[in-house]
C-alpha cells in the first residue's frame, strides 16, 4: 500500500484521492495543512477542513534545470490557483519545458499517481499529486 | 530621541576564504570599521553581531575573544538574508532607547557551494523535483514570472539586470568579480530556473562588513566630518497573503517597509540618490524597482530597458555590484550595502560615484519574511 507524499494528500479507503485545505469560517482563507488560528483574521476555532478542487490555472513557473544531485531534469514547478480557491505547487507534467509552450492561467487538473518511483529508508513507495494540462 | 549616525563602516573584499573561520572575518571587518571611526573597542557598549550559519554558536563573543573582550553585551542575530540589517538596527535601537551612546554591528558568513533551499525531505522522501521546487533561483524565478504574467516582463529584461550590476562591480575593488558579462552571455549562460541562468543568481562568496553606530551627542563629541544620519530603519515581517504558503512573498513586506521608511524619514523616492537593494537574483531586483517605489507599477521593465537605474542614470541601483557580482554572504549582506551607501554619502566610491549622492537607500529581503530598509543621510 503505499503513504500520501504530504499530510494534506487524502487517500481514503475505497475512495478517490483528494488533497485537502482548512478553510477559516470567519474570512474564507484557505491553507494546506491542519491549523488552530487564521493567520489572516486572527480567529481561533474556526477552521474547516474542505476537499479542493482537482482542476485550477497555471498562476505562475520556473523551468528547473539545475537540482540537487540524482534528481531528473527538467521539470515545471508549477504554482497552481485551485478553482473554489486554495493554491498548490507541484510538478506540471505532460507538458513540454518550453516557455512558449506554457500558457499563463492555462487550464490544469490535478492527477495522482505514483511518486516517480522514490521510496522511504523501510522501502514505503508513495502517491503524489501532479498537474496535467485540459486539452 | 536623539539621531543615529554611522561613524565608521567598512566591509572585506568578499571571496572564498577557506582557510579562515567566521569570527575571523568578523574581526577584521569590526577592527576595518572600528579603525573608520577612530575608536577602539573599548569604546563599544554594546555589540550586535549577525551570521545565519553559526547561529547557535556564539559569533559575537567568539569576534570579541579575538579583538577584546571587555564584557558588553553582546547578541546575536539570525534572520536569514536580512541577518546583517537586523543586527544593524537592533544596534540602531539600543542607541534611539537610549541605552548606549557608541554601538558595534558585525554582519558575516561562509558560505558552501552549489544550490541553496530546496523542499525540505521532513519525513517520508524528499520532494524535490517531485512537488516542484524549492531551490531559491526557483522560487525566486516563479516570483519573477508573476510580473511576466502581469506586465509582460521578458527573459531579456530580466537578464539586462545583471549585465548592469556585473558592470558596475568592475568599478568595485571589494567585489568578488570584477568581470563584463554582455547581454549575450548573460543569455546563453545556463540556464538554473528558467528565467534565471548563471549569471543571473547571486554569487556564494564569504564575507563580512561592520559599523559603528553613535548617538548625536557623540557624534557632535568625536566629530561629525564623516558621520552619516540614518533617517530610517525599518524591519517587517510577511504580511498574509493568500498564496503564501507556497509562493513566500518579498513583495508586501518590502512595500510595507518601504512606505514606512520614507515616512519615518519625511521623504519619497524622489529624494533618494541611490539604491542598494536585494538582487538575490535578476528577477527579485526587478520586483523591487516598483516594490521600493522607484517607478510606477508596471514600469519596472522600462526602468531597466532605459538605463535609469546605471550609474549616471535617473536612479543608480546596486552601483556596487549587488549580490549578483559584490557576492551574497547571507549575514554579512546588510551591512555590506549600508557601507556601500556611506561610501557613496561620504563621496569616497572612487569609480562609481553617485555624483551629490545625499539620500541612498538600503533593502533586503531575507526569505520566509523578513525586509530590513534603511535610509542613509549625508550629514
Amino acid at each position: 500500500m503505499s503513504l500520501p507524499v504530504v499530510e494534506y494528500l487524502k487517500l481514503p479507503e475505497g475512495g478517490e484521492p483528494y488533497l485537502e485545505g482548512h478553510k477559516c469560517s470567519e474570512c474564507g482563507s484557505i491553507f494546506l495543512g491542519e491549523r488552530n488560528v487564521c493567520s489572516n483574521c486572527f480567529a481561533r476555532d474556526s477552521m474547516q477542513s474542505i476537499k479542493l478542487n482537482n482542476t485550477g490555472k497555471l498562476y505562475s513557473y520556473s523551468i528547473v534545470f539545475r537540482s540537487f544531485p540524482g534528481i531528473e531534469v527538467p521539470y515545471i514547478s508549477a504554482i497552481v490557483d485551485l478553482d473554489g480557491g486554495g493554491t498548490v505547487k507541484g510538478n506540471l507534467i505532460d507538458c513540454e519545458p518550453d516557455p512558449d509552450k506554457i500558457n499563463f492561467d492555462m487550464p490544469v487538473e490535478v492527477i495522482f499517481d505514483d511518486a516517480l518511483g522514490r521510496k522511504d529508508k523501510d522501502g514505503n513507495s508513495y502517491i503524489s499529486y501532479f498537474f496535467k494540462p485540459i486539452t | 530621541m536623539s539621531d543615529v549616525y554611522v561613524l565608521g563602516v567598512d566591509m572585506i573584499k568578499f571571496g572564498r576564504f577557506p582557510d579562515r573561520t567566521v569570527p575571523d572575518l568578523g574581526a577584521e571587518a569590526a577592527l576595518l570599521a572600528l579603525d573608520d571611526a577612530g575608536l577602539n573597542i573599548g569604546n563599544m557598549e554594546a555589540f550586535y553581531c549577525g551570521n545565519l550559519g553559526q547561529a547557535n554558536a556564539m559569533v559575537g563573543q567568539r569576534i570579541l575573544q579575538e579583538i577584546g573582550q571587555t564584557g558588553i553585551p553582546v547578541v546575536n542575530c539570525s534572520n536569514a538574508c536580512a541577518t546583517g540589517a537586523t543586527a544593524f538596527r537592533e544596534a540602531w535601537t539600543s542607541i534611539k532607547a537610549g541605552l548606549y551612546d557608541v554601538v558595534l554591528a558585525v554582519g558575516v558568513e561562509q558560505m558552501g557551494t552549489g544550490l541553496l533551499g530546496g523542499s525540505g525531505s521532513g519525513s517520508g522522501i524528499p520532494k524535490e523535483g517531485l512537488l516542484g521546487s524549492g531551490t531559491m533561483p526557483a522560487v525566486f524565478a516563479e516570483a519573477g514570472m508573476e510580473h511576466a504574467r502581469q506586465y509582460g516582463t521578458t527573459f531579456e529584461q530580466f537578464a539586462k539586470i545583471s549585465v548592469k550590476n556585473h558592470h558596475h562591480s568592475t568599478m568595485n575593488p571589494k567585489a568578488r568579480y570584477q568581470i563584463e558579462t554582455p547581454l549575450d552571455e548573460v543569455m546563453n549562460a545556463e540556464m538554473i530556473s528558467y528565467p534565471n541562468t548563471k549569471l543571473m543568481c547571486s554569487v556564494n562568496v564569504d564575507g563580512a562588513a561592520a559599523a559603528v553606530l553613535v548617538s548625536e551627542k557623540k557624534a557632535k563629541e568625536l566629530g561629525m566630518q564623516r558621520a552619516v544620519r540614518i533617517k530610517a530603519s525599518v524591519m517587517t515581517s510577511d504580511p498574509y497573503q493568500e498564496r503564501d504558503l507556497v509562493m513566500p512573498d518579498v513583495n508586501s513586506c518590502t512595500r510595507k517597509a518601504a512606505a514606512e521608511a520614507y515616512e519615518m524619514a519625511g521623504l519619497d523616492s524622489s529624494d533618494v540618490d541611490l539604491v542598494e537593494l536585494h538582487d538575490c537574483f535578476a528577477t527579485a531586483e526587478m520586483l523591487h524597482y516598483e516594490n521600493l517605489g522607484l517607478c510606477e507599477d508596471g514600469e519596472a521593465g522600462r526602468l531597466i530597458d532605459e538605463g535609469e537605474v546605471e550609474l549616471g542614470g535617473r536612479i543608480p541601483v546596486n552601483v556596487s555590484g549587488g549580490l549578483l557580482s559584490k557576492g551574497h554572504p547571507l549575514g554579512a549582506t546588510g551591512i555590506a550595502n549600508i557601507y556601500e551607501v556611506c561610501s557613496h554619502l561620504r563621496g569616497e566610491a572612487g569609480k562609481r560615484q553617485v555624483e551629490n549622492a545625499r539620500i541612498g537607500m538600503t533593502h533586503v529581503i531575507g526569505l520566509g519574511s523578513a525586509c530590513g530598509i534603511h535610509i542613509l543621510e549625508k550629514v
